[in-house]
């Protein structure tokens, strides 16, 4: 059974000092490396701040391409895909097609670009 | 020729202004990024003011600071393949750091014809993101394209210098980071992505010409802007009947905009000295108008043109088809069903039907919309009831207009009626 964890974390503007996020960052390596170590690790990545992101919604007619995060509460997360698109363009256009109304009633897609963070190998010595 | 410091600093402004958009777009595509463009432009403008001082005007300016921002591009480029490779760059470095002299031939980079020539479109599709709100793509329009500084803007719009900047700053950053293109759509995506690309020229113009609020000369530089880049935009996409359509709405506009305000106030259409209006303008408006209703389809834009058109083409307020104009409004209202559009509509059946029809209408919107706090209509409801001789009502109208709009000229026009009636109440 393949589980998804979600990360839920409270933006700040001015960010994490350096040392800080050093810290978390290997918080999630010493995770990982474990995990990968185990063979159970099938992908993670960190996401780029909420201001990088786009809302396509569909309205019946048409699409609607927004700025910003999504932001109704009503609506629950259902599900994901991780494309390799060109530019922003390309990915919403397959934002487009891709089914919302999963759990009943319709919804959107929030996109929002991946950092590429470097996830250790399964062999990587641990520190 | 020797130039003095000042004026090497007025024909670096005059670059700014006129030609900075167009340098612009074609360094942010060798650039690949808005970040180094800017700051190659920035030196380039430096250098210049250092090397024109000195050595006088080159021939052609905005080539010189063309082919000294690309050099810049050419130089940080250098320099970081030097830090990765640590190989000699000085060889290089004394190549590039040549600018060029005041002579030098550069034509071939300003011929309209040239792939800079599309980098203007490529940053307007750009700048107009959907992916992007609607005051950072203004705002990014105007300062990239529209060789209009960040402190103008600022004043043209009513906010902040620190928030316009940290707008432009975050909006930069999601093109970079979210990887917006820079490209023109292909064809399957042109119309849905020149929607809110015009949607941005209007409301630019819009804001020149409603003065919600503002500086005046700013003003005229903004509805100048917007026209320079609808411009642009024909040039560009030449086919487009909605874009023929919005140069020819905003042409028609402003051909007014001498006898619009007269000491400071505000002239309804209505009495407007109309030998004030430029009638080459609106000749051209009336001309591009009449190739996009050719061309087809009818839209939006050519629509408000068209309405535009019949009160351009009456020699006085009393000649107005207003006929034509409730049967445009009609057509403009199916197909942007807008509480503001049937106000219009309203008032268009006002002068052709009388106003107590008029008045039924705005009744109608009233009660359907949620319109009470927008002051046109009141100042309508106002204007309708002072003309079918019903004074009390009118007044109170006005009262309620003034309470919700702040712009002065608006202000004083509506405070000038109230006083008409005060006089006639006694």
């Amino acid at each position: 059974m393949n589980y998804m964890f979600l990360i839920y974390s409270q933006e700040i503007a001015e960010g994490l000092p350096p040392e800080d996020a050093m810290a978390i960052m290997e918080g999630h390596r010493a995770v990982l490396g474990e995990a990968a170590a185990k063979g159970i690790l099938v992908s993670a990545d960190a996401l780029k701040p909420t201001a990088t992101a786009t809302t396509v919604r569909g309205n019946g007619s048409g699409y609607l391409t927004l700025d910003g995060p999504f932001a109704e509460t009503k609506e629950q997360l259902a599900g994901y895909y991780i494309l390799n698109c060109d530019d922003l363009d390309e990915a919403i256009e397959w934002a487009k097609r891709i089914p919302t109304a999963c759990k009943g009633a319709t919804g959107c897609i929030e996109i929002r670009p991946l950092h590429g963070v470097q996830i250790p190998a399964p062999s990587a010595p641990k520190a | 020729m020797n130039l003095n410091a000042v004026d090497a600093k007025e024909a670096i402004e005059a670059v700014f202004r006129k030609d900075s958009g167009r340098i612009l777009a074609t360094l942010i595509r060798v650039a690949g990024g808005f970040d180094r463009a800017e700051e190659a432009l920035q030196e380039a403008f430096a250098a210049a003011l250092v090397a024109w001082s000195e050595r006088g005007l080159p021939e052609n300016p905005a080539a010189w600071i063309t082919v000294a921002a690309r050099r810049k591009l050419i130089d940080y480029s250098r320099a970081e393949r030097t830090k990765r490779d640590k190989e000699d760059s000085i060889r290089y470095e004394m190549e590039s750091r040549a600018l060029p002299s005041p002579a030098e031939p550069v034509h071939m980079l300003l011929n309209s014809q040239s792939p800079e020539y599309d980098d203007r479109l490529r940053l307007m599709f750009t700048c107009c993101h959907p992916a992007l709100n609607q005051e950072s793509q203004i705002a990014l329009t105007l300062r990239t394209l529209g060789g209009i500084t960040t402190p103008e803007i600022a004043k043209a719009f009513l906010t902040s210098e620190s928030t316009l900047a940290q707008r432009l700053v975050r909006a930069k950053r999601k093109i970079h980071e979210a990887r917006i293109p820079y490209e023109i759509p292909p064809p399957h995506r042109l119309a849905e992505r020149l929607a809110p690309l015009r949607a941005v020229l209007y409301l630019i113009f819009n804001e020149g010409y409603a003065a919600s609020s503002g500086d005046s000369l700013v003003r005229r530089d903004l509805c100048a802007e917007a026209i320079r880049l609808a411009r642009v935009l024909n040039d560009l996409l030449p086919d487009d009947a909605e874009n023929l359509g919005l140069l020819a709405l905003m042409l028609l506009h402003d051909s007014r905009r001498d006898a619009r305000i007269q000491n400071a106030q505000l002239v309804i259409l209505e009495e407007q000295d109309r030998s004030l209006w430029h009638r080459e303008q609106i000749a051209e408006g009336i001309a591009l108008l009449e190739s996009a209703l050719r061309r087809g389809p009818t839209g939006p834009y050519q629509l408000q043109a068209a309405i535009a058109g019949v009160h351009a083409e009456a020699i006085t307020a009393a000649e107005t088809d207003w006929r034509q104009i409730a049967a445009l409004y009609a057509t403009l209202y199916r197909l942007n069903p807008s509480p503001v559009v049937a106000l219009n509509q309203a008032v268009s059946i006002a002068m052709s039907e009388g106003f107590a029809a008029g008045l039924s209408r705005l009744d109608e919107l009233e009660a359907s919309s949620e319109l009470d706090g927008y002051y046109l209509l009141h100042a309508a409801r106002a204007d309708f009831l002072r003309r079918l001789g019903r004074t009390e009502e009118a007044r109170v109208a006005y009262e309620r207009a003034l309470t919700l709009t702040v712009n002065p000229v608006e202000r004083e026009f509506l405070k000038k009626r109230l006083a008409g009636l005060r006089q006639i109440l006694g």
